[in-house]
């Protein structure tokens, strides 16, 4: 599998905290039995109420590939069409304050880094793009740092998922089945699993 | 001191279940108990026959419909054919893989975390997963229950596993006794609103304390229900006699002498008189009143008898975020939230949409009738609590009243179904989150409050203390 060691690209400036998985992607578009298509539909209730003045209908924002966003970005429903979506729009990291923990696991499921850094390297981050939006960033996991033209700054990432995109073993269940009859053996040592037999 | 009695809830689950130490630091943890449904699964069944795998634990997967479901006719062919289309690939998932299904004709079909309960299915010292952020609700039996994503789905189905970081521990004690009026939902209303929607973050939350201890299951449901949004990976409360007299003769339970065993390991898994936490944190319960949302996230909430956060008075991290909300819900700083107009009530969803809910909602509505131009719903969380409601004669306390009694389903927490708000519609819920457009119109407010408040607003047409009703 594809180690994710580096997301090079342009920025996207999406501000304000708790945006929840609810405004990523309507409920009414996950009525679907595949993900195919839900790019469309990131976002458009805040679009629509926006009138075009929404970060993801922002010209000088197209083909970015680093979604830098707020404090506990995705929190709410566990629906994995809101990473599926943002990632069929071409995004391949997040920079955020903070993220929601289910959110930050299904990205991780997908080779999407999900990393944080302080309020003040933020509020300058998002200026800086927003002013610039065509410079490069780069997001290194394997140093912990993101790049833009104004320098390097340190940005932060749960050890586990770090490991897990460098490792190149975000899609879990080929790691899981090398476990092997371990399975069975937790399993068989837990009461329930035998409704509690003598 | 006996190990046990240094070790909390979560410290022991996790032992048991840690299969091994993933390379990436992360733990393998077995899953005792997986819970699926219509949305978040058939993506994840996809995935699995493209890797050529098959389901490694059929009998440990339990399937039901909630989110689509309609609550007015449930005949098939369901009106919505993408619902319809939905349904159909879950009966033939289960069908193909040996995983029991609790359809509509089943009679236990009903909120994937209403069933799991109701049916003995979710027991203490089980570690939960489902494709549902709100799987957190089956921790008020001392199990440890994650909301997951789809790709984490297939993983189950696959391994039984997850790969996982262990949570850090906050416990939060809920001291004193709850005043009438005053129910499981405005304490974790409270809770969200002390700590913070991201507060949780990192952590799993115990609860306990007298009021905690005081709760039935039922309402130890409603509290771990909301952990999510507290920002918790998930919640849970000790397992003690409330929890054994539950599980007394559910249909999954253990029976006569097997009984016995499992109580007694259920009772072992409890924290320890000693246990070490990461974090503590204390809410007086004497002090809570009913609680209400006003703003677009379950942590901005005020009292009944308070009034709405004033922005200027507010620190300036957090003016931005009331004036975010304010723009949307259009209500008017300073004034008291009792009195704001409604124009629907929905009472149910899996965070109180269970039989001691309805009958909270019941002592409201046998009061008086519902205002004229209001819209009210009651959605039952499951076929058993309609059963049993209907069996008490709560569906014609209702009905009497002016609410229309539907059939159980997900319904109007987050309108996948035909019930929706309509433009920008007022809505007094039950249910677990204001956030924009959550209803099912993108425009529609929802005001948070518990079963018994959603009532008595249906019956004024306005945010009312139920405490002057009951």
């Amino acid at each position: 599998m594809e180690k994710i060691e580096r997301v090079i690209g342009t920025g996207c400036v999406l501000r304000g905290d708790n945006i929840d998985t609810d405004r990523i992607i309507p409920a009414r578009y996950l009525r679907c039995i595949s993900f195919d298509g839900l790019g469309e539909n990131a976002f458009e209730d805040d679009r629509i109420q926006a009138k075009g003045d929404h970060p993801l209908d922002d010209q000088r924002f197209d083909g970015a590939s680093l979604l830098i966003v707020d404090h506990n970005f995705g929190s709410g429903s566990s629906r994995e069409h809101a990473p599926q979506a943002l990632m069929r729009r071409g995004f391949r990291a997040f920079v955020g304050g903070s993220f929601a923990e289910i959110f930050a696991g299904n990205c991780t499921s997908l080779g999407l880094p999900c990393v944080t850094l302080g309020d003040a390297e933020r509020a300058r981050l998002m200026d800086d793009v927003n002013l610039d939006p065509t410079q490069e960033l780069v997001l290194d996991l394997e140093a912990r740092t993101l790049s833009s033209r104004r320098g390097t700054v340190s940005v932060e990432i749960p050890d586990g998922m770090r490991q897990t995109l460098l490792g190149g073993s975000w899609n879990a269940t080929a790691v899981l089945l090398e476990a092997g009859k371990d399975i069975e053996r937790t399993a068989s040592e837990l009461p329930y699993m035998s409704g509690f037999a003598e | 001191m006996p190990p046990d009695a240094t070790r909390n809830l979560l410290d022991k689950v996790w032992d048991a279940h840690a299969v091994r130490e993933l390379p990436s630091g992360q733990t393998q943890l077995f899953i005792g108990l997986h819970l699926i449904h219509e949305v978040t699964s058939p993506q994840a069944f996809a995935m699995l026959r493209e890797m050529e795998l098959p389901v490694r634990f059929p009998e440990r997967t339990f399937a039901t419909v909630d989110h689509i479901i309609p609550t007015r006719s449930q005949k098939r062919p369901l009106a919505d054919e993408l619902a319809e289309q939905m349904l159909q690939a879950l009966e033939r998932n289960t069908a193909d893989s040996g995983i029991t299904f609790f359809g509509p004709s089943s009679g236990h079909q009903g909120v994937v975390h209403v069933i799991g309960p109701e049916l003995g299915l979710t027991q203490p010292g089980m570690t939960i997963a489902c494709g549902d952020s709100h799987t957190s609700t089956h921790g008020a039996f001392g199990s440890m229950a994650f909301g997951i994503g789809t790709s984490q789905v297939r993983d189950v189905l696959a391994t039984q596993c997850l790969a996982m970081a262990r949570p850090r521990v906050r416990r939060i004690d809920v001291t004193g006794k709850l005043a009438g009026g005053v129910y499981a939902k405005d304490v974790i209303l409270a809770i969200i609103r002390q700590l913070g929607v991201e507060g949780g973050v990192g952590f799993a939350y115990e609860y306990a304390g007298p009021v905690i201890d005081a709760m039935t299951i039922e309402e130890r449901l409603t509290v771990c229900n909301m952990s999510i949004e507290g920002g918790a990976r998930c919640g849970y409360v000790n397992p003690d006699a409330v929890t054994v007299d539950y599980l007394r003769g559910r249909p999954y339970s253990p029976r006569g002498a097997a009984f016995d065993r499992a109580a007694k390991y259920w009772l072992s898994l409890a924290s320890g008189p000693a246990a070490s936490y990461d974090d503590r944190v204390e809410l007086d319960g004497n002090a809570l009143a009913p609680s209400v949302t006003w703003g677009i996230n379950p942590g901005q909430s005020v009292g009944v008898d308070e009034r709405l956060p004033v922005p200027s008075a507010v620190p300036d991290g957090e003016r931005a975020a009331l004036e975010e909300a304010y723009a949307f819900m259009q209500l008017e700083p300073g004034t008291p939230i009792a009195g704001t107009k409604v124009d629907v009530t929905f009472i149910g969803s899996c965070t109180n949409g269970r039989i001691s809910d309805l009958r909270e909602a019941a002592r409201v509505a046998r009061t008086g009738k519902v205002a004229s131009g209001v819209k009210a719903l009651v959605v039952p969380g499951s076929q058993e609590v309609a059963k049993q409601a209907e069996e008490e004669g709560l569906d014609e306390v209702f009905r009497a009243a002016g609410f229309e009694w539907r059939k159980p389903g997900c319904s109007m927490c987050l309108a996948m179904n035909p019930d929706k708000l309509v433009g920008p519609q007022i809505c007094a819920s039950s249910s677990n989150r204001n956030f924009k457009g959550r209803q099912g119109s993108p425009t529609g407010r929802t005001l948070l409050m518990s079963p018994a408040m959603v009532a008595a607003a249906a019956l004024a047409g306005a945010v009312t203390d139920v405490r002057e009703v009951l």
